[in-house]
């Protein structure tokens, strides 16, 4: 293996732990902290870190503290809105159904697969134009009195694509007094203010590890008077609507993250944005052939840049960089580590024979100007040794 | 040496790539997804996956997963099927390692910047000075794979290594228990990779082709009894096919499957002097035998070697065997090894 320098523009697949992060964490670990259910004083002190961390990150939120569920991680959070509101609407057995983006993460997508085995359940996919954006005249047709729950994702994990929520909630509320409107914001938190862009959105997931906070932590905000039926039972922690005993040390982690996020984000975003752009005009420039993949003028998350090398194999492309030090991402793995045809480019109408040589960079806070002059020196170069005709 | 090695998460290709870890090589590891269906026989379970992933970790290695399940469904599984529904029997290991191993995975190594490719297969790749490269029988006779590497040509021996060519089986074995490798004690695969050993050929088939009933009738046309799907009927295929009046066991002669017929007989009438390999299909790991030139041939993986003189006629070579042989159904490839050092592969058709 050769020990060429890492330049990491991998950040939509995780982040790095926030060095004051870390320290919270260790900080909080390093207490005698009890389970925060009990009654003794080092449980006392637990949930005391623990409703510091709800109150925190429901402030981050724009939500009240009571609607702050913490889960193991934004899959877990999918998980629970899903199946939790499909299971407090149906008391007595009635058919509902389910409508969802067609370019929402996995989580999403196979929770409303698996929920649809049931015969009592539905499941609708919402196309979306060639720029990624949701069809709101199909949403607008789609919902109805039996709809329980609409998923729309707040910006779209492969391309970085920010649906517009609002009009999207405007278009349900129209039409239905009872659906719940989902979003998944695991991917848009570390850029956006979620009080502001989720605010119309009944649940909201988020993911601590992609904003600079520890893999393993999450939450479901749930407005208040929305029902949702727990997933998992036990205790009744996070009033009953997730078992299980927090982990009070994750809840600080990313309670501190949503915060250092939220003091910073205009400036991150901004200079992300230039690095991002930067690259983008770079690549596009001495890459012959190679386009972004979402039309400029759509409004994408700053560190998000997807694109299209024709002639080239992403699993090529990528092992050819790694090889050079550089982390990118060709789109979703399925369990054995392969990577898979993206459902996201598909629904958008991307041709095959493009979508075969996509690849998505994404930059993070940390990302630096160095970074983006290294991924410029070095990936014209390498997709040049890897063309052929297909 | 910069070698990508292909890592099926067996212990062969473990072993393989253990040694040119050993030999000071640069090497990367890859598993090939292929199959996006169930099997629990075949090399992309996940398990299997990840058997190689840690191997790879273990050795200190890359390792990357290929998924190449859309060529693996255009070249092997979509002709297997096609095969079957046209009588045939096809040889789906020797497709894989024709259009994909030594094709595709062969080309992404090149492009990729890997000076060889490796596998584990148990065959040996060997060179006189400036001479052309030559494909030989594995040390291990009875594991050698030449068979299912038998349309190997020039270009494609130049670039490929196999290290445990050298190697017996259980000197394999010893050297990954040596290594402590997770692999060390893992069954070998049997089977067609992509074929659950539960569902076998015809719960795999079922979904995919229609199976039609066929009448079975003897050397003079005569009925003899039925089977419920001709596709999956074999020629020299002996279960199923009943007894002749003398007692002596049916074997199939011919598959018909437009006619729907089947027709048996006995071993005597079955068996066959010559078989066509068809022009199209032949391959030479240096240069074609000559008209009337002596060979060796193999007619299945574990074959028995049988001497041949080849010939030609308008559809490609003719192999006439020396002595009658049990019958080569349509679709098998017949390897022929060189008849003066017969570990040596010289080419390679498919039996018309």
């Amino acid at each position: 293996m050769s020990d060429c320098p890492t330049t990491y523009l991998d950040h939509g697949a995780t982040t790095p732990l926030r060095p004051e992060v870390a320290d919270a964490m260790a900080a909080a670990r390093a207490l005698p902290l009890g389970n925060p259910t009990g009654s003794h004083r080092p449980a006392q002190r637990a949930r005391r870190l623990l409703e510091e961390a709800r109150d925190e990150v429901a402030a981050s939120m724009g939500r009240q503290p009571g609607e702050i569920v913490f889960t193991s991680g934004g899959t877990e959070s999918a998980n629970l809105a899903v199946f939790g509101a499909l299971g407090a609407g149906c008391r007595a057995p009635r058919s509902a159904s389910l409508l969802s983006s067609a370019v929402e993460h996995p989580a999403v997508r196979e929770s409303c697969r698996a929920a649809a085995q049931s015969a009592s359940v539905t499941w609708h996919e919402l196309p979306v134009d060639g720029s990624g954006l949701v069809d709101l005249h199909a949403l607008e047709a789609a919902v109805d009195g039996a709809t329980a729950l609409v998923a729309v994702m707040l910006a779209n994990n492969e391309t970085g694509v920010l649906q517009p929520l609002d009009r999207v909630v405007e278009t349900v509320r129209r039409a239905s007094d009872t659906a719940v409107v989902f979003t998944d914001a695991v991917q848009a938190a570390s850029f956006l203010d979620l009080a502001e862009s989720a605010a119309g959105a009944d649940l909201v997931a988020l993911s601590a590890h992609k904003l600079g906070g520890p893999v393993g932590v999450g939450v479901l905000a749930v407005r208040a008077g929305v029902a949702l039926a727990p997933r998992q039972h036990g205790g009744g922690q996070e009033r009953e609507r997730r078992s299980g005993t927090q982990d009070v040390v994750g809840a600080v982690g990313l309670a501190t993250a949503l915060h250092l996020a939220a003091a910073e984000r205009v400036e991150v975003a901004q200079r992300v944005a230039a690095l991002r752009d930067r690259l983008a005009g770079g690549l596009v420039a001495s890459i012959a052939g190679a386009c972004r993949t979402v039309p400029p003028g759509v409004a994408t998350l700053p560190g998000h840049l997807h694109l299209c090398l024709p002639g080239v194999e992403r699993e090529e492309l990528l092992v050819a960089l790694d090889a050079h030090g550089i982390c990118a991402s060709g789109g979703s793995s399925c369990a054995s580590g392969a990577l898979e045809a993206s459902h996201v480019l598909a629904a958008m109408g991307v041709p095959d024979r493009l979508a075969r040589g996509s690849i998505r960079f994404t930059m993070g806070r940390d990302t630096t100007a160095a970074d983006i002059d290294r991924a410029l020196a070095v990936v014209p170069p390498v997709v040049a040794s890897l063309r052929h005709d297909p | 040496m910069r070698v990508l090695v292909a890592m099926s998460g067996g212990v062969d290709s473990s072993v393989a790539a253990a040694l040119l870890v050993e030999a000071g090589h640069d090497v990367v590891g890859a598993t090939l997804k292929l199959w996006g269906g169930f099997s629990d026989s075949g090399c992309c379970s996940v398990a299997d996956v990840d058997d190689a992933r840690r191997v790879a970790q273990q050795l200190g290695i890359d390792h990357h997963v290929f998924n190449l399940t859309e060529d693996f469904d255009r070249h092997v599984v979509a002709p297997y099927v096609e095969a079957h529904a046209r009588g045939r029997t096809p040889n789906p290991c020797i497709e894989c390692n024709r259009a994909i191993k030594f094709d595709r995975l062969l080309e992404r190594s090149d492009r990729l910047g890997f000076d060889r490719l490796a596998t584990g297969h148990h065959a040996r790749v060997t060179r006189a000075a400036n001479g052309p490269h030559e494909l030989r029988r594995g040390a291990d006779v009875a594991k050698d794979q030449s068979y299912v590497l038998s349309m190997l040509g020039q270009s494609e021996l130049a670039r490929v290594v196999f290290p445990i060519g050298e190697m017996t089986k259980s000197d394999v074995r010893a050297h990954a228990v040596r290594l402590g490798l997770r692999t060390a004690a893992k069954p070998d695969s049997q089977d067609v990779c992509f074929i659950g050993s539960i569902e076998g050929r015809q719960g795999f088939l079922a979904d995919k082709l229609a199976f039609h009933p066929a009448e079975v009738v003897d050397g003079r046309g005569d009925p003899v009894g039925r089977v419920d799907a001709v596709e999956l009927v074999t020629v020299g295929q002996r279960r199923g096919m009943g007894h002749g009046n003398d007692g002596s066991r049916h074997y199939v002669v011919a598959v018909d499957v437009p006619a729907r017929r089947v027709t048996v007989g006995s071993a005597a009438e079955a068996n066959i002097s010559a078989v066509v390999l068809r022009r199209a299909t032949l391959t030479w790991v240096n240069q074609p035998l000559a008209l009337g030139a002596r060979a060796i041939a193999q007619v299945s993986a574990h074959g028995r070697p049988a001497s041949c003189t080849v010939g030609a006629n308008a559809d490609g070579v003719v192999v006439e065997f020396d002595s009658p042989q049990r019958p080569v159904a349509p679709g098998q490839t017949v390897a022929l090894y060189d008849v003066v050092d017969p570990d040596a592969v010289v080419g390679a058709g498919i039996a018309a």
